[in-house]
């Protein structure tokens, strides 16, 4: 969605300064007036259940942004969303939809609760804090990463379409880690009765980046990423060779690109991101891996792509934006008694118009950029 | 008399073709397996045939949303439109259908016409649904597959914030339970297996819109205008069918057979509503539907295997005291309950013979 515009004729630095304010309002003007149409829809779907939307928005902006702790919540909400968001986005500029970042996402969170709590009792003794947190969180992102080769894989040698294989592989993760967590892995206490991990190692633990704040290091790790993503996908070899395969498959056949080998990448590198999103939430905040945590980061995380329009930078804020809802949302209900799952409806909402951006275009007069690019295939390609 | 031989040839070949001998004698095997090993484990507790017969009416029943939804994704992807959206559109209709007939009953009406106006309710939610994605990816050519998944995200917010605002703050109204059970003529009074003919009416729904919709595929010339428009709608619109109208009618007519999937749900099931509660079956059916190769009967055989690993979950819960030793893992119901999901995977992997989609699947038609 995001292609850049290609460089015009004249070459002088204002005009090219010009240029890129241009790329920039056109980039960003869509998905804000996309957000501020879901706002005001949304005010009306409150209204009419009975609720007062003035009071509501003001609750939702107090319990996101009102005090150092709401910030610090928007941030620790914000962290997996970015992980996530990154995940699917990465996946759309191969071509490939990954709605399986929910799946990846929960069985990286396990295995790496499992590296946290197990590893120092198999091998009978501590770990150094250096050794252990590394392999936890690296655990973590290749157990994602395997969790989205295999779609992925599946995709490159059958053709099984990636969008059904990756939501199969979420329930698969569900059952599993609900078999796990209610048997082999459940926590031993005789006081426990929640399906859940014992506590993870000190050894294995992510500090909070301020003390007395549940904000932890992993922002800064996600916003590393970010950046890291983007300069993968736009400044290697590689990188460019995923966004051929993603923007016209037969081209990059033709130019020598073996595009099974890129597709078993692409969702490998893009279930690793969100397996790292569940290592990080395990080893930085949750300190164990307990049912049903994970459930929505998923679809989240393509409401998060589509409206960051698949660059790096536009998911850290949708993804900022979307976790200062959720850490908004439970001020407002506590405010006007209206359920926090109203934040869904304003998501869905989002994403409505951001895909059908013909909508909000209609509704402002704004005209359409001449280029489109194709984010998925049908069951043929 | 000659050519008269070799149409009668022709139509039986095309039949043979269609039924694809191969693809339905691995689904009837796996069905024998699945059944076999109930029958094993059953057979301390039961007589061989009871078992059978039970496990076959519950098949029936557990396949009929899968059944819907793959007919649903069959009147849609024919006209060259893909609809992920069926998971949400069932979840919306459950829970719209479901609604409906508990306000009906406190409104004062008797509970079987609140529970048939709750179907006609579900129906038309997912007739709805179905508009918002033909709006979507036919007028506004949206990527059909985000518009989809849109509608599902959708159906999940609107479901879960509403049945939190509804019944979570006291006065919940009472359900007018589930709709009645269908007597079969004469099937129904066979003993032993009559029970497999004992059906509730939406169940029976779905296994004559297969029927139907086979008919109105391969016989009519809707059918043929649907097909013409999903293959090549540029050919279509030269011999004057409306691309556009055609696609319209068949969305809506795939949300409405989706919605009456969803009222399986609420309905006819169980007489709740639970937020997800069709846990996946809306994506399993479009496994069902590309495995059938687009074609109703071939969609119904894959809809009953997944309905049969699903009826193998709930019997061997049923009796699971009589599990064997060694085969502890069968107890595990989180471990059978991935069958389905597996199953899935494996069918679109295309080794029992690959599938060909309608050649204008999922692109939006410029005039």
């Amino acid at each position: 969605m995001t292609q850049s515009e290609k460089p015009s004729s004249e070459s002088h630095s204002q005009s090219s300064l010009q240029n890129i304010w241009q790329a920039i309002t056109r980039a960003v003007l869509v998905p804000v007036l996309a957000v501020f149409t879901a706002l005001i829809i949304n005010a009306i779907i409150i209204r009419v259940s009975g609720g007062d939307p003035i009071l509501a928005y003001l609750g939702l902006w107090e319990g996101a942004f009102g005090s150092p702790k709401a910030i610090s919540e928007t941030l620790v909400w914000s962290t997996p969303y970015i992980f996530a968001g990154l995940s699917v986005a990465l996946a759309f500029k191969g071509g490939l939809f990954n709605i399986g970042a929910e799946g990846q996402l929960s069985f990286g969170a396990l295995i790496s609760a499992w590296i946290g709590f197990a590893l120092p009792k198999l091998l009978g003794t501590s770990l150094p804090w250096i050794l252990h947190l590394p392999l936890a969180l690296f655990g973590g992102i290749f157990a994602g990463a395997l969790w989205g080769a295999i779609p992925g894989w599946l995709k490159a040698r059958t053709g099984g379409h990636e969008v059904i294989n990756t939501i199969m592989m979420n329930y698969i993760a569900v059952l599993l880690t609900s078999f796990l967590l209610n048997g082999p892995l459940k926590d031993p206490n005789p006081f426990n009765v929640i399906a859940r991990t014992p506590e993870i190692a000190e050894s294995a633990r992510l500090t909070p980046l301020i003390e007395g704040f549940r904000v932890h290091w992993g922002i800064v790790i996600a916003l590393l990423i970010a950046f890291a993503v983007w300069w993968f996908l736009w400044k290697t070899t590689l990188g460019f060779e995923i966004r051929t395969v993603g923007a016209n498959p037969d081209a990059a056949k033709y130019a020598g690109i073996s595009v099974s080998r890129i597709i078993v990448l692409t969702m490998s590198l893009a279930g690793g991101l969100a397996g790292m999103a569940g290592a990080i939430e395990v080893i930085a905040l949750n300190h164990r891996q307990e049912l049903g945590f994970s459930v929505g980061y998923g679809f989240d995380a393509i409401a998060i792509a589509l409206l960051g329009r698949s660059h790096p930078f536009g998911v850290v804020l949708a993804a900022i934006l979307f976790g200062a809802m959720r850490s908004g949302a439970t001020r407002m209900q506590f405010l006007t008694q209206i359920p926090v799952d109203i934040i869904s409806v304003v998501q869905a909402l989002i994403l409505l118009l951001v895909a059908a951006e013909e909508i909000v275009r209609f509704i402002y007069r704004i005209k359409a950029p001449k280029e489109t690019v194709v984010l998925t295939r049908g069951w043929g390609g | 008399m000659a050519s008269q031989t070799s149409t009668a040839g022709n139509r039986l070949r095309s039949i043979l073709r269609v039924a694809d001998l191969g693809r339905f004698g691995m689904i009837i095997l796996l069905i024998i397996v699945l059944m076999g090993v109930v029958a094993l484990v059953g057979a301390k507790e039961n007589r061989v045939e009871v078992i059978l017969a039970s496990f076959l009416a519950t098949l029936f029943s557990v396949a009929t949303p899968l059944t819907l939804g793959a007919l649903s994704g069959i009147y849609c992807e024919r006209a060259g439109v893909v609809n992920i959206a069926i998971e949400g559109m069932m979840l919306g209709a459950a829970f719209f259908g479901f609604i409906a007939s508990i306000y009906l009953k406190q409104a004062g009406l008797p509970d079987q016409m609140s529970l048939w106006l709750g179907v006609a309710a579900a129906v038309l939610t997912g007739a709805l649904f179905a508009l918002l994605h033909a709006v979507l990816s036919i007028t506004f050519k949206v990527d059909q597959i985000i518009s989809g998944t849109v509608i599902n995200i959708l159906a999940i917010g609107i479901t879960g914030y509403l049945n939190r605002q509804l019944f979570f703050q006291g006065n919940v109204p009472h359900a007018p339970g589930v709709l009645p059970v269908i007597h079969i003529p004469f099937l129904a009074d066979l003993p032993v297996f009559g029970k497999i003919f004992q059906q509730q009416p939406v169940a029976v729904a779905a296994v004559l819109l297969v029927a139907i919709t086979h008919f109105v595929l391969f016989y009519t010339p809707w059918g043929l205008h649907t097909r013409a428009v999903g293959e090549h709608p540029k050919a279509a619109d030269t011999v004057g069918i409306n691309v556009y109208f055609v696609r319209y009618a068949n969305v809506l007519i795939g949300g409405m057979i989706a919605g009456l999937g969803g009222a399986y749900f609420t309905l006819e099931s169980v007489p709740s509503f639970e937020p997800l509660m069709t846990n996946g079956r809306g994506f399993i059916s479009l496994a069902a539907m590309i495995f059938g190769n687009w074609s109703p009967f071939g969609a119904w055989a894959a809809t009953l295997l997944f309905g049969a690993a699903q009826a193998l979950q709930i019997n061997l819960q049923y009796y699971s005291t009589s599990i064997p030793e060694g085969l502890d893992f069968l107890k595990k119901s989180q471990i059978v309950g991935m069958i389905p999901y597996i199953l899935t995977m494996f069918a679109l992997t295309g080794i029992v013979g690959r599938t060909t989609p309608p050649v204008a699947d999922g692109q939006p038609y410029e005039k």
